[in-house]
């Protein structure tokens, strides 16, 4: 929402738009309110060196039919000519003249640069030229008497401004208004709010325009006629500060219609009273009713959407969003109808949201317009366009409908003091709330420790106690609010799962593997590329079509981030992930969890099993690998799953070559995934101490053939299991398969480390646990090898 | 037989000075010390004397012969030791920056070094830290956050709808991915009771083009206090505490009015930088109270304070990354800078 500070004046006055001190400290003030200012433009701050001169003749270029030479006098006497490619002056038009060494707002810096050996001593401006306005058709044409050899902005009375870009925030529905704005700032700077415009007196004889209301999305209806009208251009300061803020300026009756919108925040519509075949009725579209409107666009509108139809029940309008164009407004107008509605805020958001269109009318009724504001906004219309049309007569007996959709007007709420304080930390008295809400337009009534609060008209946002209190803080300052730390009861700390998150990452740093966060909304056969079966949630509204499912699986990602990597020549990388995955339940929130995912580019299965081991061992967790079946995706015979118990936690090998190449990665890929959600809610492990032996140790070596059916750590239980009591650690430390152990088994040889607590080891202990692990092995079919 | 001392002290001296290895000291130490030696068959010889002064005398010599060649051993074996020490680890010189071996840690995510020390500051402020689903249910997302149905401010935040079937339409199904980290406030109340200290860290989603500045996935971290009496000077004097443990000494804050149907009284909090220029960083205000209400808490009897900002934000701004989609896409380059 923009504002210009000299039109906000007319209701302060705030600051000279020429002082910049001042001009920062209305827009630290309108930040201090809520309405942050985003953006101070400048504007109006005439060009330097351009100048009025008055054209003395005017020559055809010989050569180039589209060339003149122009004759100018600058006031100084001297004659200077300048080439120009526009035709529309002639001898005796006083025209803006830029002279040599001006810098014009496009950058362009006027040079004496010639044509066929002839200097041009300057150039004769266009209004688009100096920024004043959109007509390049040709140059600016200024007052035929003014004086020559001054400023052109002087000549044409255009004063430096400024422009305000405000974000208003919802619940200030006030705001996209001047009115609104110089309000909050005048109560803010306690300043009165003047009263602008000085009424409408020239009132005709009644003519009333019938008017029904058949939906009561549409609370209010007034049409008032005007006749005396001359269709012309708008004077030059309405004009410019339309076109400050950002619009066109079209004819008189046009602009005084957006003035009187931007001033007051009152959208409104002059119809030819001529086109609108004597009434109004306001109704509900019927579905595939068309509509064009004054975009030129067909609107094909749907039963939700509320017309304004003519008395011939020919829409010529979209309810508070936009007039048809067959009513418009045309240089034979003579007569206007004023319509100035009231309607509900939701219905004009959905008919906007549904039409794409979004004008400065639906903008401001889809935020709430003041209901009570029909009257004010009448008359200021007629005043502004009597500025251009002398004969203009206000006809009585306008309409003024209302339907059971008006809101109440008399709004009230009551705001205890204690509640005041309690929220917002003050020690304030009841009797500073009407100094705070009073100026603007919170009405207090104070009675014990109770204010009764009249909520004004153009606050439909406010409804509650504690509407009223942000009111309260905003008028005392937020940043005069005090400031104290509370005391929490308890001491602050992160959960157990979250400290063993952090140990989980800790591990992982440790040994190597970097973070990653790939996207968990992925391409709708993603999962399937990676081998993951299982129905996936959709999103159903996605901005691309590649990011329309939720994963199942953190694989997909990390491969996508090693093929990324090994792209770039970084192959080897090894990535970690903790993030969730979402598979669904049927119905309702998915069984949503978190997971652990780690992939090593270039090693294969084995350090993906020692990762996990670390992992294991760090966070006190136990599972087995079962390599019965290898999970989709992964390598058939270099993968398993880790089972807890009968819990399937997660998977763990090599990713499988096809998926492999489904991602265009090149290198082998060891992968552990895991969830770990029961992991890190899990007890932290044996954290109690071991005490350390102080006996000598000693160290046995044992080798096995044993079948490749049986997994090498059933073996390693079996031989703790053995050697229990005096088993201080087991390792295996080769392994063989060839000559001398038989085809489809291999050896495995394992180093046991022996030690007693509280005494020496007797080769008998060591001969007694060689023993016992020979038979614990033969139970698995392994032979001691000799 | 003196002489025969003197003589035998001289040569034992004289060969231990020449000896450069430790082997030819040996060899001079059992050449005259050892039984064999010459100072040893000196001393077996003693008994021969029979005068017993003059074998004391002598025996005096030899023990003084024995202890002065015995010194000198020592002394020479020592030297020779450490010369072979020397040696040695002057063979081993190594030009250190000659390295080929390299030592690789991990590294975490910045987002994640980010999150984490967020999570350390607030938790010194004495708050916990509280976790929710990313997909969630409408009701969480915006219904109980003060905007049912309908609501405008629904439309600001681009929200990604989720459901079981690509037919199904968006919002049908009630499932999205949560747009902020306020549905955990919600769920926070729901399961406890006041007074609630809560900050909660979290991966957020929007229906959002990715640009220099915007993600569609990002994270946010989200802070809830409901206790008596818990009033908006509560909340500007945590906002400037966590300013000051956050960013450091010299960094203020300040509140400006905003607008946010969660909360009442809203606000923008700004941050301010030492060189006096301002950064906004998040939105906060008192918990309003109908959100109050549907997280089970009696508005009369509790109020509370929220805020909340982006994560990902802060590791942008800490290290001065131009463009926050490099953040995402698991570039080991980008990676182990950090």
């Amino acid at each position: 929402m923009k504002v210009l500070l000299s039109w906000l004046n007319e209701f302060g006055p705030f600051a000279d738009p020429s002082d910049a001190e001042a001009v920062e400290a209305v827009a630290a003030d309108l930040t201090s309110l809520g309405l942050a200012v985003e953006d101070v433009i400048s504007v109006g701050s005439p060009v330097e060196g351009v100048v009025s001169a008055r054209v003395l003749r005017v020559e055809q270029h010989p050569d180039a039919a589209k060339v003149r030479r122009v004759w100018v006098d600058a006031g100084d006497g001297e004659e200077r000519h300048v080439w120009c490619g526009a035709s529309n002056m002639s001898a005796g038009d006083v025209v803006p003249l830029a002279t040599l060494g001006t810098t014009m707002p496009n950058g362009m810096t006027i040079e004496r640069r010639g044509i066929l050996g002839i200097d041009s001593e300057g150039m004769l401006c266009s209004a688009v030229e100096l920024g004043i306005g959109e007509d390049h058709s040709g140059i600016l044409l200024l007052d035929g008497e003014a004086e020559l050899g001054v400023s052109y902005a002087k000549v044409l009375g255009i004063e430096p401004d400024v422009v305000f870009d405000l974000d208003v925030t919802r619940n200030r529905p006030d705001c996209w208004s001047i009115e609104g704005v110089a309000r909050d700032l005048a109560a803010w700077r306690s300043q009165t709010l003047a009263t602008v415009g000085s009424g409408f007196d020239a009132i005709g004889t009644s003519r009333t325009v019938p008017v029904a209301i058949e939906n009561p999305a549409c609370g209010r209806f007034t049409a008032t006629v005007m006749s005396g009208v001359r269709v012309t251009s708008s004077p030059d300061w309405m004009a410019r500060r339309l076109e400050a803020l950002g619009m066109r300026s079209i004819n008189n009756v046009v602009d005084v219609s957006n003035y009187v919108m931007l001033e007051l925040g009152q959208p409104n519509h002059a119809y030819d009273l001529a086109a609108i075949g004597g009434g109004f009725t306001v109704r509900s579209a019927r579905n595939g009713e068309v509509l064009r409107t004054l975009d030129d666009v067909d609107r094909s509108c749907v039963v939700d959407d509320l017309l304004i139809c003519d008395g011939n029940d020919v829409p010529v309008g979209l309810g508070g969003v936009m007039g048809g164009a067959d009513s418009e407004i045309s240089e034979s107008t003579t007569e206007v109808v004023l319509e100035i509605a009231w309607f509900a805020p939701r219905g004009i958001m959905k008919t906007a949201t549904r039409h794409g269109l979004r004008s400065e009318a639906s903008a401001r009724y889809e935020r709430g317009v003041d209901p009570t504001l029909a009257d004010r906004a009448i008359e200021r219309f007629a005043e502004l366009l009597s500025l251009t049309c002398p004969e203009l007569v206000v006809h009585a007996g306008g309409a003024d409908e209302r339907s059971s959709g008006m809101p109440d007007l008399a709004r009230s709420v009551d705001v205890r003091i204690s509640e005041v304080n309690r929220i917002l930390g003050t020690e304030l008295n009841l009797g500073d709330l009407p100094g705070l809400l009073d100026p603007i337009g919170f009405v207090t009534e104070t009675a014990g420790e109770i204010a009764k609060v009249l909520l004004p008209s153009w606050r439909p946002d406010a409804t509650s106690e504690v509407d009223v209190i942000e009111e309260v803080a905003r008028h005392y300052g937020y940043e005069r609010i005090g400031r104290s730390v509370p005391k929490p009861i308890g001491h602050g700390h992160l959960s157990q799962i979250q400290i063993r998150r952090r140990r989980l990452r800790d591990v992982l740093i440790g040994l190597g593997i970097s973070e990653a966060m790939p996207n968990p909304i992925v391409g709708p056969d993603t999962m399937e590329r990676g081998g993951i079966a299982g129905d996936t949630l959709r999103i159903l509204n996605p901005l691309v079509a590649d990011e329309s499912s939720l994963r199942l699986s953190l694989r997909p990602g990390l491969l996508t981030a090693i093929a990324h990597n090994e792209h770039h020549r970084r192959s080897g990388v090894s990535l970690f992930e903790i993030g969730r995955v979402y598979p669904p339940t049927g119905e309702g929130l998915p069984s949503e969890h978190e997971v652990l995912g780690v992939a090593l580019a270039g090693r294969y299965a084995h350090s993906a099993v020692a990762v996990w081991r670390e992992i294991a061992q760090a966070l006190g967790v136990g599972a087995m690998i079962d390599q019965s079946n290898a999970p989709g995706g992964l390598h058939a015979t270099r993968s398993g799953v880790l089972r807890a118990g009968r819990d399937v936690i997660g998977i763990i090998g090599e990713i499988s070559p096809e998926v492999l190449e489904n991602f265009g990665v090149s290198e082998r890929v060891a992968v552990l995934e895991v969830r770990i959600d029961g992991i890190l809610s899990g007890k932290a492990g044996s954290g109690s101490y071991r005490p350390i032996s102080r006996m000598p140790s000693s160290d046995l070596d044992l080798a096995f053939v044993m079948s490749d059916e049986i997994a090498a750590d059933r073996l390693e239980r079996a031989l703790r299991q053995a050697a229990a009591g005096l088993l201080v650690d087991v390792a295996l430390f080769d392994t063989y398969r060839g000559a001398g152990v038989p085809e489809g088994h291999r050896s495995l040889a394992w180093r046991l480390r022996l030690q007693a607590h509280d005494r020496n080891l007797t080769d008998t202990d060591v001969a007694e646990v060689k023993a016992a692990c020979e038979a614990a092995a033969s139970k698995l079919g392994a032979q001691l090898r000799s | 037989m003196t002489d025969d001392i003197t003589a035998a002290i001289e040569a034992a001296l004289s060969r231990v000075q020449e000896a450069t290895t430790l082997e030819t000291v040996d060899a001079v130490s059992a050449e005259t010390m050892g039984k064999k030696g010459v100072l040893g068959g000196l001393k077996a010889s003693l008994s021969k004397v029979s005068d017993i002064e003059e074998r004391k005398a002598l025996g005096r010599a030899l023990n003084e012969a024995f202890s002065l060649v015995g010194a000198a051993i020592e002394d020479r074996r020592t030297q020779l030791v450490s010369a072979e020490r020397n040696a040695r680890v002057e063979a081993e010189r190594l030009d250190l920056t000659e390295a080929m071996d390299r030592a690789s840690r991990g590294h975490l995510h910045l987002v994640t070094q980010a999150w984490q020390e967020l999570e350390d500051v607030f938790v010194g402020l004495g708050f916990t830290v509280a976790e929710g689903p990313e997909v969630e249910t409408d009701w969480h997302n915006f219904e109980a956050l003060n905007m049912g149905e309908g609501h405008p401010a629904r439309g600001e935040f681009d929200t990604l709808f989720v459901g079981h079937d690509e037919n199904e339409g968006p919002g049908d199904s009630g499932l999205l991915l949560r747009t902020h980290t306020s549905p955990v406030q919600i769920r926070t109340m729901l399961e406890s009771e006041p007074p609630i200290y809560i900050v909660a860290p979290g991966r957020v989603f929007r229906r959002d083009t990715p640009d220099a500045t915007h993600m569609p996935v990002f994270h946010q971290i989200e802070g809830l206090v409901v206790d008596r009496n818990i009033s908006m000077a509560d909340l500007a004097g945590t906002i400037e505490a966590f300013t000051q443990a956050f960013f450091g000494e010299g960094f203020t804050s300040r509140l400006r009015p905003s607008y946010f149907p969660f909360t009442e009284p809203s606000a923008e909090f700004d941050i301010r930088r030492p060189d006096g220029s301002w950064l906004e960083l998040g939105g906060c205000g008192m918990v309003h109270p109908e959100v109050l209400r549907a997280g089970g808490v009696d508005p009369e009897e509790w109020s509370g304070f929220a805020f909340g900002f982006g994560i990902d934000r802060m590791a942008v701004m800490r290290h001065g990354i131009t463009d926050i989609r490099d953040m995402y896409v698991n570039d080991i380059r980008f990676i182990e800078q950090f």
